[in-house]
């Protein structure tokens, strides 16, 4: 591997401009070895992620839906590289970034930050919101101790919170504002990709519309490209461009969000959509129920995985692996349903 | 009233933490009809669960105690009655299902050991009965294998088989007021469907009041005929279910409404209400809502507002609508 100078980062980043795409990953494959039996061999996998591809442009947001187990966070988590892929090539701002050390990974990291779901649990009880704010700073060797300092009191202020919050220790203050302190922390290096993991679901409803205002804010403010992933269909909804529907490992389905609403392609996706139940007492409940749970990922489905629960599977859906495939203009699914060319379906 | 189930009047659930004291729960009214769901709205602190644990005889002892107020059960004075009389009445007139399966079901005990624990207490059934009697149960919330689902451990069930395993608890002496924690804010939304579309079938079949508490308006939505909305230990609107969603007339309940993202709305901004959640042992000394209200004037930081009705069905705790 090649350890490329801050030079020529600059140049591939400008010449990979033209694709737009900060972030492309390729058939991405997570596995985690099951270990059993006298000698702790790996016995199986759990397939978190298996096979997904996805590339995010410059300044937009992709949001991944799916349920617990789905592999969501499994998969935003590999896109950082905080895991190794199993297979498959993450390439980003143009560098593969795959397989290369953590040393070598830093300097990459530099550019991708990410927000975790639990603010209570992800800022060290010990250290001052100033100390935490300004440890990624320090950690990447940027900017000056006074700028550093600055940049501290500016972020603060950007994410909304009053200056003396820098003498203050994280306990001192409520779930949405140490989810300011977060978002603050992550910017703190200037990144260009920030991965959102459940940011505002362990938050109160009216403080969930706070921090997601100010997240649609924070990317004009600092054209940021946005990873979001949640279970929540309507927030998801409501700060992407484009969404993917992440079912067992899988990607089921993917495209810009207003069709993903107006024209739901995937059965599990229609499930899914129609499971929400509406604030609107009298909205018409025509509701997909779908039975049973999801199925273990150590164990998955023959051919599709979502089968097992599909309300319109049929005898190819246990043999074949769909494919995910564009059907329409931008819109990939992975269901037999869709896939014309091959045998007459229906 | 006579057909009020349940009647809670004036409640006041105080916390007495060293030298402060926590007004939980402060001057809460409501009644519940025979067969009617009423859902209880509010963010984390409003004071929710301490007024369902409150009903339940479930107050964590001994910091904190029901200082004031009465719980009318079928007429019967539930404050201040004795363990023994409340252990004949939970679980077997007052169920309850709690919001985390995995933590609420022993771990030690199979599922059938615990569903027929209430059976045998409440209702002098034989063992093999009871068994039989949990079987049926099991099958009613949808277990095919309810057989074998006796003999296993809850670790052996999923997130959503485990709640289903709680509300075949809860239903297995026919109570007639279910008290529903945040029945379905640990599960997925496919499961929550499922668990919703559940507890509206055992209820039609018991004919069984709910009391469901829950900060998810859409489950409100589908669930109640009618909402209360508490805020800072006190109830700040009282209507049916069509009106609060169609006519919210407390700024912090039009607020609430506004701000989550709703899934058939084009993207704009969300509305948001500033500030936080206030902490129960200090709150502002008028209205509690003020610090945060869009709406606020002089006197609403002066006094706290009375619960008023408004119209024949509707009652709010704003000086807005107060005419004077």
């Amino acid at each position: 591997m090649t350890v490329h100078t801050l030079e020529d980062e600059r140049l591939t980043a400008k010449a990979d401009d033209s694709t737009g795409n900060i972030i492309e990953a390729k058939g991405i494959k997570t596995y985690f070895p099951i270990r059993g039996g006298v000698f702790r061999r790996t016995i199986g996998h759990v397939k978190a992620v298996d096979n997904v591809d996805i590339f995010i442009k410059k300044g937009e947001t992709l949001g991944i839906v799916g349920e617990s187990g789905s592999g969501k966070t499994t998969f935003g988590r590999t896109l950082l590289r905080l895991l190794t892929p199993t297979d498959g090539q993450i390439v980003f701002n143009g560098h593969d970034i795959t397989y290369l050390s953590k040393s070598e990974m830093r300097k990459h990291r530099r550019h991708m930050q990410m927000v975790f779901q639990d603010p209570y649990a992800s800022l060290n009880q010990r250290m001052r919101i100033g100390e935490l704010i300004e440890e990624p700073m320090y950690t990447h060797n940027m900017y000056k101790k006074s700028e550093r300092k600055e940049r501290v009191k500016y972020l603060l202020e950007t994410v909304g919170l009053p200056m003396e919050a820098t003498r203050k220790f994280p306990h001192e203050f409520s779930g949405g504002q140490r989810q300011r302190i977060g978002i603050a922390r992550s910017l703190a290096i200037n990144p260009q990709l920030v991965i959102a993991d459940e940011p505002v679901s362990a938050l109160d409803v009216s403080v969930q519309s706070q921090v997601l205002n100010l997240m649609s804010d924070l990317q004009e403010e600092f054209n940021l490209t946005y990873l979001f992933i949640a279970h929540d269909l309507s927030v998801v909804k409501h700060i992407s461009d484009r969404i993917g529907v992440m079912y067992l490992g899988k990607m089921m389905e993917l495209s810009p969000k207003k069709d993903l609403y107006v024209n739901p392609l995937h059965p599990y996706t229609k499930a899914l959509l129609s499971s929400i139940p509406k604030p609107n007492p009298k909205a018409k409940k025509e509701r997909i129920v779908l039975k049973g749970d999801i199925p273990n990922p150590s164990n998955p489905p023959s051919g599709c995985v979502f089968r097992t629960r599909c309300p319109e599977a049929y005898k190819r859906c246990k043999e074949v692996v769909p494919a995910f495939v564009e059907v329409e203009r931008d819109h990939f699914v992975a269901c037999h349903l869709y896939h014309k060319s091959e045998e007459k379906v229906k | 009233m006579s057909d009020a189930l349940l009647e809670v009047k004036d409640l006041k659930t105080y916390f007495f933490v060293e030298d402060k004291i926590i007004k939980s729960v402060d001057g809460v009214n409501f009644t519940i009809k025979n067969g009617e769901t009423v859902a209880i709205v509010g963010e984390s602190g409003s004071g929710k669960s301490i007024t369902s644990l409150s009903i339940m005889g479930l107050v964590p002892k001994p910091n904190g105690k029901i200082v004031e107020g009465s719980i009318k059960f079928s007429g019967d004075e539930l404050v201040g009655l004795p363990e023994k009389k409340m252990n004949k009445i939970r679980g077997n007139d007052i169920a309850m299902i709690f919001q985390e399966p995995m933590t609420s079901l022993n771990p030690v005990f199979t599922i059938g050991n615990q569903i027929t624990e209430a059976l045998l207490h409440h209702q002098n059934l034989k063992k093999s009965e009871a068994k039989k009697r949990a079987v049926e149960l099991l099958k009613l919330v949808g277990f095919a294998r309810a057989e074998q689902i006796i003999h296993e451990y809850p670790h052996q069930l999923s997130g959503g088989m485990r709640q289903r395993v709680m509300i075949a608890m809860a239903m297995s002496c026919d109570p007639k007021l279910l008290i529903a924690d945040e029945p379905t804010t640990a599960l997925d939304v496919t499961i929550q469907a499922q668990i919703l579309e559940l507890m509206r079938d055992v209820k039609k079949k018991f004919n069984s009041s709910i009391l469901l508490i829950t900060h998810d308006l859409g489950v409100v939505a589908e669930m109640a005929d009618r909402v209360l909305v508490m805020y800072g230990g006190q109830v700040v609107e009282e209507t049916s279910v069509d009106e609060i969603f169609e006519k919210p007339k407390h700024p912090y309940t039009s607020g609430l409404l506004a701000s989550i993202p709703k899934i058939e709305e084009e993207r704009k901004r969300l509305e948001q209400i500033p500030g936080t959640v206030p902490s129960a042992d200090n709150f502002p000394r008028g209205c509690r809502f003020a610090p945060r209200c869009s709406k606020v004037m002089p006197r609403c930081t002066d006094a706290p507002p009375d619960l008023l009705k408004v119209e024949p069905d509707h009652k709010v705790r704003c000086y807005l609508y107060e005419l004077s």
